[in-house]
């Protein structure tokens, strides 16, 4: 077949969120490809400006449907770094504890992800139903099973009882030996091997040279992870360690989640039976004194970035983020080029993508139905353009 | 056999009127299999009935600068080479309609549905549609000279063209399953290739190309082209049972008359429903293997040992073994 254009998105059956790929193949060889992330801009960064703190963390938490526990604590962190506030211990370990069975979740639902992109869908069914242990979980320890609501400026808003830190450690048992299970057969499983092995590959050196972030950076022998590197919460305290695997494949990729799905058990355990007494939460200032703060996180999908810049209000004036897939974008379309068609969508899968959360702004021009990006210079003209007028300069 | 009792053969029993019948049946017990070892529920027992009759009243939709007649025909033709297809084989008793060379026959007919889909997907005028035509008629160049060759097997060692008499020949003697193993697991696994089930469910993997072929079959074409697999499930376990597992005989004569149609009636559901449970597990275990994994396995070690099957059957059969 002569060279063909492939258009994958922005509606696939392989996507559940908007991107579009240009694939240029050669029958089932992939020559080039050209990405567009921008189809859902939503505005979140600057309606963050205009709330103050009690109601920006809601907002936040809707960010990401999947790590919505990740980017209020991102925030929160930050922002009690600027205030100078210690926040009980208490309160560190129970956003530990939704941090992790966050992460737990995030990685099953990955794993069911990545088998239905290879067509196994029994692997999807299982890790999804066992999924749903981790979101009861979640239900009884916060209340919700998306969106948390647990952080807040200060603290945590939910206290833990002893009934149900014992029902939670009572559930462990049977995930763990569920974990156990996919752990074997993330390394066994026939087809899994054959579509998985030597698919997606990306040298460390390349995933140092194009950013790339969490497990997929952990899967090419980078050893970073901001747990370990920028302790926060109560990571310090608890025994763990940072799984790392030099595959640099899509098979390697699947390693260093299934061992961190091991390792946030021992986590969540670990902080659950050693859950210190005291305050869950202190009372904040109203408002936060001028500075920046660049807050990291490590999101189940790798570093997530937010920068805040305070200015003696209760609102932050400037809030960017920064999600972990907008840093693995790059390690994709460079891992694609000379694989098959047929790996595209198990590669794209791979890093875990969250588009929604990584879209920003594209042009699109209603009249010629042309789409496009701006330059910095146009985007800082644009908008001095645009303040000018609302100001009346 | 009498003219009137032909056409009732041919039309209720065990003609289309069951094939159909049995061909959703068989498709809800996939379904329901599948589901059961999924850990889901699984649908009720007439929903493929449901959809069936739902995808007939849908809009049929031509898409621009396709030719209609052809691209309506297309799942016309491939439905009704398989629906011929299962009158040569046997289902109760041996089928009046058996000749010389019916094998071949059969074996055309069911390859005519995956020359249909590469058609379909090649009028499609869609870049899925093609990709997954062109997968398609991939597939098969790999999957059916072994499927082929493993499947004349049974009828070199009896000595026969005729799928009947291949029955007639294991009543006699013993099932081919026993002789030739290893030609029945080439057959179930190139059943299971022809079927474009995992792991062949290449030319229509939803998360590459959509639905391969099938993209752009609407309404009734769709529902078709859905049936013709039920159908074609049907015939091709029905000759797996036929050819290796002894069909609808037994060794020994049974009386009376009418308790004998009803064994070998039951017999013949219980084998195609074995077969079918083989498919479905196998469907269920894994995961779908690209299709250049499957060039290299299917030519290197599927086609090799289907040869060597053959030739084994060719040796013991030149020393009078068998």
């Amino acid at each position: 077949m002569p060279e063909v254009v492939i258009p994958i998105g922005p509606q696939h059956p392989a996507l559940k969120e908007p991107v579009n790929f240009k694939v240029v193949a050669d029958g089932e060889i992939i020559v080039r490809l050209e990405l567009d992330v921008s189809y859902n801009h939503r505005g979140i960064e600057k309606a963050a400006e205009q709330r103050d703190f009690v109601r920006v963390v809601p907002l936040l938490e809707r960010v990401c449907g999947i790590c919505s526990h990740s980017h209020t604590t991102v925030f929160v962190k930050g922002i009690e770094e600027a205030m100078k506030l210690e926040i009980p211990r208490r309160a560190q370990y129970i956003r530990t504890i939704v941090a992790e069975l966050e992460r737990m979740h995030s990685h099953l639902l990955w794993l069911g992800v990545a088998a239905h992109e290879i067509g196994f869908n029994t692997l999807f069914m299982w890790t999804w139903r066992d999924r749903e242990l981790v979101q009861d979980m979640l239900e009884e320890l916060t209340g919700n099973r998306v969106n948390y609501g647990i952080n807040e400026v200060g603290g945590v808003r939910r206290d833990l009882t002893p009934a149900l830190v014992k029902a939670s450690l009572d559930r462990l048992p049977y995930l763990a030996e569920r974990i156990a299970k996919y752990t074997a057969m993330a390394s066994k499983q026939r087809t899994m091997l054959l579509r998985f092995q030597g698919v997606g590959k990306l040298t460390e050196a390349e995933a140092l040279k194009y950013g790339a972030v969490g497990p997929t950076a952990r899967a090419s022998g980078v050893d970073y992870d901001v747990r370990k590197d920028d302790p926060y919460l109560s990571y310090p305290d608890v025994p763990w360690k940072v799984v790392t695997d030099d595959h640099g494949d899509v098979f390697g990729r699947t390693l260093v989640r299934v061992g961190e799905l091991v390792e946030s058990t021992n986590i969540v355990r670990h902080c659950l039976e050693n859950l210190p007494e005291g305050a869950i939460r202190i009372q904040p200032p109203r408002a936060a004194p001028k500075g920046e703060v660049l807050s990291r996180y490590e999101a189940p999908r790798g570093e997530l970035v937010h920068f805040i810049r305070t200015n003696n209000t209760d609102k932050a004036e400037r809030l960017d983020i920064r999600t972990p897939t907008l840093a693995n974008w790059t390690s994709v379309a460079v891992s694609l080029v000379g694989q098959n068609l047929a790996d595209i969508p198990v590669v794209v899968a791979a890093i875990d993508p969250c588009l929604s959360c990584t879209s920003r702004i594209t042009i699109v021009d209603p009249e010629g139905a042309e789409t496009g990006t701006m330059t910095w210079d146009e985007l800082r003209a644009h908008g001095i353009r645009f303040y000018r007028e609302r100001e009346g300069i | 056999m009498e003219p009137w009792l032909l056409l009732l053969y041919l039309l209720v029993f065990p003609g289309f009127l069951f094939l159909l019948t049995y061909a959703l049946f068989l498709q809800y017990a996939d379904r329901k299999m599948s589901a059961r070892m999924q850990a889901r529920v699984g649908p009720p027992l007439l929903q493929p009935f449901a959809d069936l009759v739902k995808l007939l009243g849908k809009e049929v939709i031509t898409p621009k600068d396709v030719d209609a007649k052809a691209f309506g025909a297309a799942p016309l033709l491939a439905f009704a080479a398989v629906m011929t297809a299962f009158l040569y084989v046997p289902v109760v008793g041996l089928s009046p309609f058996a000749f010389q060379g019916d094998l071949v026959l059969v074996l055309y007919l069911l390859t005519l549905p995956t020359i249909v889909l590469f058609v379909v997907g090649w009028l499609s005028r869609n870049i899925f549609a093609t990709l997954g035509g062109v997968r398609a008629v991939t597939q098969m160049f790999i999957y059916e000279v072994p499927f082929f060759l493993v499947l004349l097997g049974p009828a070199l060692a009896a000595g026969t063209w005729s799928i009947s008499e291949i029955v007639a020949w294991q009543a006699d003697h013993v099932w081919f399953a026993v002789l030739q193993p290893l030609g029945l697991v080439i057959a179930l696994i190139g059943l299971q290739a022809k079927l474009e089930r995992t792991p062949f469910d290449i030319p229509e993997a939803e998360t590459e190309i959509v639905a391969g072929p099938w993209t752009e079959l609407t309404g009734r074409r769709l529902a078709l082209m859905h049936l013709t697999m039920d159908v074609s499930l049907v015939v091709g376990s029905a000759l797996v049972a036929a050819l290796f597992l002894g069909g609808p005989l037994t060794p020994w004569a049974i009386e009376p008359a009418w308790l004998s149609v009803l064994v070998g009636f039951g017999l013949f559901l219980a084998k195609t429903f074995a077969v079918l449970l083989v498919l479905t597990t196998i469907k269920m275990a894994m995961g779908r293997i690209r299709i250049d994994q499957l060039n290299d396995w299917g030519w290197k070690y599927l086609a090799s040992l289907a040869m060597l099957q053959v030739l084994a059957v060719l040796l013991l059969k030149g020393w009078s073994l068998v």
